[in-house]
């Protein structure tokens, strides 16, 4: 069967799962019909089946507006078709055509009033800075200097007004090159070159970006580089319908779009789980033996290194790995520690499964130890067939698609959206260690009688501190990730956590926890409201990764010993149940607190703080900072 | 193709519909038609083809012309 008639036949299976009222399958092979033929047709037929299907499966919906210089309607389809398959449901709307400065301006206009979450700022240079653009070399050195502190003034001036009007994401494309500057060759041996001053220009636009929050820049100049800048554009589409780049290369703008979007949305993978044979390394270790493998700096095992090394730089972003593989474990463990060509070791590895079980198991399995949700899992194996029982059994798991070529697998990991980040906290960079400790932990918790013998042998020490500008990134990061010991599960921007604390009356504290086996780094988020005479608990969070350590107790009795000082009589909290936070269900009536009002939301809890304290557990020192905003 | 661009059945579509019998059939979706085509039968239109592409028939006939001038 030809790919063509296999995605006809697709359409049709779409359509006869759809009547018999099987989304979940459904989206399967919708799904599937998008890996084959990603293209403008394609992108129609799965939105239209998407909107049927809407209301039955668990989508996240997300505003999306574009400003924009040029046609970017073809891209629209292609983006939505894409986000549906990332379990996003985007509502775009597109700016008039070279309104963007009135538009980011204007408090009434229709950006506004759209009231989007993210904004992507989409200018050519040829419409921004038209004189650098086609009149380079006839602009004097004055002229062009004016031109740059122009355009640079604009951006951050858009910027600034933006900032000023919405909270939401705003994503800017940096300048692109001229394919052929006007001084030719030449152009590189000049000090004021055409290449140089739109760089700086773009340098000028980070900077202004780095100054706010949740203001990103895409290098849209790399992207058209790694596509190829003379193949990236078509003159012929610009003149006819002022659409500046070729029919194909569409899709890899959308593609670009969305590695924004999914960390913005949080649909990202927090661990990768990967297969050993033939993924890690060329071969079968059963067969092959550990010489025989294929793994090393030259073709074909370089092709393994390089998937290793992809990996590693996942490692560096925070995200965990762990190795789900059919095999004898001794001899998969003698190459991760031994062979010379592993640039992996076990320590890079947060778990591991390695035994003749079924990989959907090993997931589960894997997603219980690690303590995240399987939806936070992505699975990489080379074999179609794992891959497709995967994708059906746990239709939540991010399936990294392979292609025939292994010197292609590396690739396919780095291009994957949902191993994006848009920032990283110190504790992103150390997870791997983290989580290393936690095994020498669990392990010396088996060594103790009672829990409080093993609490004292901990040593525990906490440092609770207000928010400050370096913690700010981290404190987000945990309301919008922590899903378990979470008694609101309210989710806030960066932006949003700075304004909380700039409040009259509020605080945003946080907690850092080091025992004896390392730091746990900042693992606690409290966000609380003084009103009239009481104090409101708006969040309050702990990352799985100290649960169960009394150190909510210690953060709770600080609040409540805060609270009755500022003269507060009471302290209150709501807990809002979720599908996942059961485990912070009783934490406030374990505390003391009393049941003071009950809805379909939740419960409010209450307690009496000129009656009773909260003691902070003797096996914690606690310790206060004045970290004081900045 | 036109059946998904269009979000209409393949069988209500014949070699006579065009902007004016199909609703849906705007700019937009014009030029979206136009890419589709470039993409799937890898070729380039010229404005002047595009200008020809006045219902369904007309754009087979465009395409089929196109296909066999490019020798594969």
């Amino acid at each position: 069967m030809s790919s063509q008639d296999k995605a006809l036949d697709l359409r049709g299976e779409v359509d006869r799962l759809i009547s018999a009222g099987m989304p979940r399958a459904t989206a399967l092979r919708l799904h599937e019909l998008w890996r084959q033929e990603s293209g403008p047709a394609s992108a129609a037929f799965l939105i239209s089946r998407y909107e049927k299907l809407r209301d039955k499966l668990s989508l996240l919906s997300y505003r999306l507006a574009i400003l924009r210089s040029f046609t970017v309607e073809p891209v629209v389809p292609l983006l939505r078709a894409a986000a549906f398959c990332s379990g996003i449901d985007l509502r775009i709307h597109v700016g008039d055509f070279n309104a963007y400065a009135q538009e980011i301006l204007d408090q009434e206009g229709q950006l506004y009033s759209f009231s989007p979450d993210a904004v992507i700022l989409a200018v050519r240079t040829a419409d921004v800075a038209p004189e650098l653009w086609q009149d380079f070399a006839s602009l004097s050195s004055n002229e062009i200097g004016d031109a740059v502190r122009r355009v640079s003034s604009s951006f951050q001036q858009w910027i600034r007004a933006f900032r000023h009007h919405s909270q939401a994401a705003l994503i800017v494309q940096s300048l692109e090159q001229p394919p052929r500057p006007s001084f030719g060759v030449l152009d590189n041996m000049s000090e004021t070159s055409q290449s140089g001053v739109i760089e700086q220009i773009n340098q000028e636009l980070r900077r202004a970006a780095n100054g706010y929050r949740g203001v990103y820049v895409l290098n849209y100049d790399a992207l058209v580089a790694r596509h190829g800048r003379l193949r990236w554009q078509d003159d012929r589409k610009w003149l006819m319908a002022r659409l500046p780049i070729a029919a194909y290369q569409l899709i890899h703008l959308s593609s670009e779009w969305l590695r924004f979007l999914v960390p913005l949305t949080g649909k990202t993978a927090k661990a990768l789980v990967v297969d050993l044979d033939n993924t890690l390394w060329g071969g079968v270790i059963g067969e092959d033996g550990v010489t025989g493998i294929k793994l090393s700096a030259e073709y074909p095992g370089v092709a393994y290194q390089e998937v290793q090394r992809a990996l590693l730089d996942l490692t560096r972003k925070g995200i965990l790995l762990a190795v789900c593989s059919r095999n004898n474990p001794d001899e998969a463990i003698e190459v991760l520690e031994k062979h010379s060509g592993m640039l992996l070791r076990p320590k890079h590895f947060a778990a591991m499964r390695i035994s003749w079980n079924d990989k959907v198991q090993g997931l589960r399995e894997i997603a219980a130890e690690l303590n995240i949700g399987i939806e936070s899992l992505a699975f990489l194996d080379d074999n179609p067939f794992e891959r497709e029982q995967v994708r059906a059994t746990l239709p939540e798991v991010t399936v990294i698609d392979l292609p025939g070529d292994p010197l292609q697998y590396a690739a396919a990991i780095r291009d994957h959206p949902a191993f994006e980040r848009l920032s990283l906290s110190a504790e992103d960079q150390q997870r791997t260690a983290f989580y290393a400790e936690q095994r020498e932990r669990a392990q010396a918790e088996q060594n103790f009688q009672s829990k409080e013998d093993f609490y004292r042998f901990l040593d525990q020490e906490a440092e609770i501190s207000p928010v400050t500008a370096a913690t700010l990134a981290r404190i987000s990061q945990l309301t919008q990730k922590t899903n378990q010991f979470n008694v609101t599960t309210r989710r806030y921007g960066e932006q949003q956590i700075a304004e909380l604390a700039a409040q009259q009356g509020s605080q945003v504290l946080s907690i850092r926890v080091r025992d004896r086996f390392g730091d746990h780094g900042l693992v606690g988020v409290a966000i609380t409201r003084d009103r009239d005479e009481a104090c409101e608990i708006d969040s309050f969070l702990l990352s799985c990764r100290v649960i169960g350590r009394t150190v909510e107790t210690a953060l709770l009795a600080h609040l409540a010993e805060s609270a009755a000082r500022r003269g507060c009589k009471q302290l209150i909290g709501w807990f809002l149940p979720t599908k996942k936070n059961a485990p912070a269900s009783d934490f406030y009536r374990q505390h003391g607190f009393e049941l003071a009002k009950q809805n379909g939301d939740g419960s409010l809890w209450s307690l009496d703080l000129t009656q009773r304290k909260i003691a902070s557990p003797e096996w914690i020192k606690v310790s206060m900072m004045n970290g004081g905003h900045d | 193709m036109a059946s998904d661009l269009f979000g209409i059945p393949a069988d209500q579509i014949s070699g006579s519909s065009s902007p004016e019998t199909i609703e849906a059939w705007d700019s937009v979706q014009h030029l979206n038609l136009v890419l589709a085509l470039e993409e799937r039968f890898n070729l380039q239109l010229s404005p002047e083809e595009i200008e020809q592409m006045k219902n369904v028939r007309d754009i087979a006939n465009l395409v089929e012309s196109k296909l066999q001038a490019t020798p594969s």
